[in-house]
């Protein structure tokens, strides 16, 4: 087992990477379409919370490859059916964390800023959504690396990225490019947290409570 | 609640008073529509609050509420500004007023702008809560329990300078509290209120002395003579000037105190003082027997 593999096609792993990448960001913006409304309803209307926690729970026991294998005969191969199985994987944490995240906020906050005279929408984009932003992000976190680690499978319906580098490698019986794929994958993993991680210490409510401590 | 019907005269400063779950602070989120009643109407300058959008009545109205509400991710200054801001004030006007605002609660606006609330003490957040609700200008304010969450002299302290803000502007101050004294030393006139109803609305003086019925009664502490008199100020009971009188009080002590000096210094009468020591009136012990004599309800409604 080496690394030859990864050096000599750099390259290659790279536009690899990229793929990943691009896959991984529609498939999150595709999700969040979703979950922000749903998450908002989860927080804010409270007889709908358990079906859509319920439903969501339920489209996440589907095994991921016979989902896969669902969506061959209408959505075809390729990245299509590769992007509605990442979103609905990520429906259950996202819609979770942005409900929890925007119930976190102290509902003395939420009435202050109504009672100075907001309108729904005010308040939605001027306190509760800054101020859920670090829980926020946080979900953001994990439902991406779980979309980046879920995506290495799609590559077994030609959907691209870092995954077809495990596939071939298996097939062929290369270990070398086995590791090259999960050292990329990894590599773009700790990057992608990395990235959000700072992110979540630049919204104005992280940066409001560090004030405290750091004064 | 049921059969609520108050006038309150402009410039007054009002308290709503009873005890947990007797509908005060619901009433006083009618006011501004964070509660809407069933039935009935509220006028405010003889204009129905039904006719205004409701964020548009609220940006008119102040609102201080005790845990403070304050914005905790923006800066003091942002969370003054807060309705200048909903109200579409320029720049300029809406900084100036700002480091008004802030000189008025005694935050020197240089120290205080640029902080985060969590970055001051219980009373400095109150302060700013404060600040934030006058910012524009409003002839009204609610305050739900401002100060029930802070420590007894920072209480006493702001509750002091809230009058003077009050004595200067001169707005219509609806108050919720479940502090006899507080509201006592405060308000022009109580509003008591038990089960959704109000039980007597009337002066400090009048509920002290003449209590609506036993529960209002039980309230101000009726039964018990020195705590009577600690609820009555001696500016409400003055009498005419008194040569003999040696000592002086000033005029917003309480009877409590007024016995208590009388029977230190062992006198009959006291000299009472305004704030500019300038001689008022006086205080007897005669005076101070009459207000504690036991007052029996009168007949209840």
């Amino acid at each position: 087992m080496n690394l030859d593999y990864l050096w000599e096609n750099w390259r290659h792993v790279l536009d690899l990477t990229g793929e990943h990448l691009e896959l991984t960001g529609i498939a999150l913006a595709v999700a969040l379409v979703f979950a922000l409304p749903l998450g908002i309803l989860v927080a804010t209307v409270r007889p709908l919370s358990l079906p859509i926690m319920l439903t969501l729970g339920v489209i996440y026991t589907i095994p991921s490859l016979a989902f896969l294998a669902f969506l061959i005969p209408s959505l075809h191969l390729g990245k299509r059916p590769a992007i509605v199985v990442l979103a609905a994987y990520a429906q259950l944490a996202l819609v979770r964390n942005i409900a929890a995240a925007l119930r976190g906020v102290d509902p003395a906050t939420i009435e202050a800023a109504t009672g100075s005279g907001m309108t729904w929408r005010q308040v939605f984009w001027r306190v509760r959504l800054p101020l859920a932003l670090p829980v926020l992000i946080a979900g953001l976190r994990i439902a991406v690396v779980t979309i980046i680690g879920l995506a290495t499978i799609t590559a077994w319906i030609n959907a691209g990225g870092l995954g077809s580098l495990l596939f071939d490698g298996i097939s062929r019986d290369y270990p070398s490019q086995i590791l090259a794929g999960t050292v990329a994958i990894v590599a773009l993993s700790l990057a992608i947290d990395f990235l959000l991680r700072l992110a979540e210490r630049l919204t104005p409510a992280a940066r409001a409570q560090r004030s405290t401590s750091g004064a | 609640m049921a059969d609520v019907s108050l006038t309150i005269e402009p410039g007054r400063f009002v308290a709503l008073l009873g005890p947990s779950g007797c509908g005060k602070t619901t009433l006083l989120k009618m006011v501004n529509r964070l509660h809407e009643p069933t039935s009935g109407r509220i006028l405010i300058d003889g204009a129905d609050i039904e006719s205004f959008a409701a964020p548009a009545l609220r940006r008119q109205i102040g609102y201080v509420i005790q845990q403070t509400g304050l914005f905790p991710h923006m800066r003091i200054e942002e969370n003054v500004a807060v309705v200048p801001s909903l109200l579409g004030w320029d720049k300029r006007r809406t900084s100036e007023r700002i480091d008004e605002l802030l000189e008025l609660v005694g935050l020197p606006p240089d120290d205080y702008r640029r902080r985060y609330p969590a970055q001051l003490s219980g009373g400095e957040q109150q302060r700013v809560g404060l600040a934030r609700a006058l910012a524009a200008e409003p002839s009204t304010m609610l305050m739900d329990e401002p100060f029930g969450a802070l420590d007894a002299i920072t209480r006493t302290r702001l509750q002091g300078e809230l009058l003077q803000i009050h004595g200067r502007m001169g707005q219509t101050i609806l108050f919720v509290t479940h502090d006899i004294e507080e509201a006592v030393r405060l308000a022009d006139q109580i509003v008591v209120m038990r089960e959704g109803r109000v039980v007597q609305f009337d002066t400090p003086l009048r509920i002290v002395m003449q209590p609506a019925d036993d529960f209002v009664a039980d309230l101000v502490g009726a039964n018990d003579v020195l705590r009577r008199l600690s609820l009555i100020r001696v500016a409400d009971v003055l009498q005419p000037v008194d040569i003999e009188a040696r000592e002086t009080i000033p005029s917003d002590a309480d009877l409590r105190a007024a016995l208590a000096q009388l029977m230190e210094q062992g006198t009959t009468s006291l000299a009472v003082v305004d704030n500019n020591m300038a001689i008022v009136g006086s205080v007897n012990l005669g005076t101070i027997e009459q207000a504690s004599k036991p007052a029996e309800p009168v007949a209840s409604a």
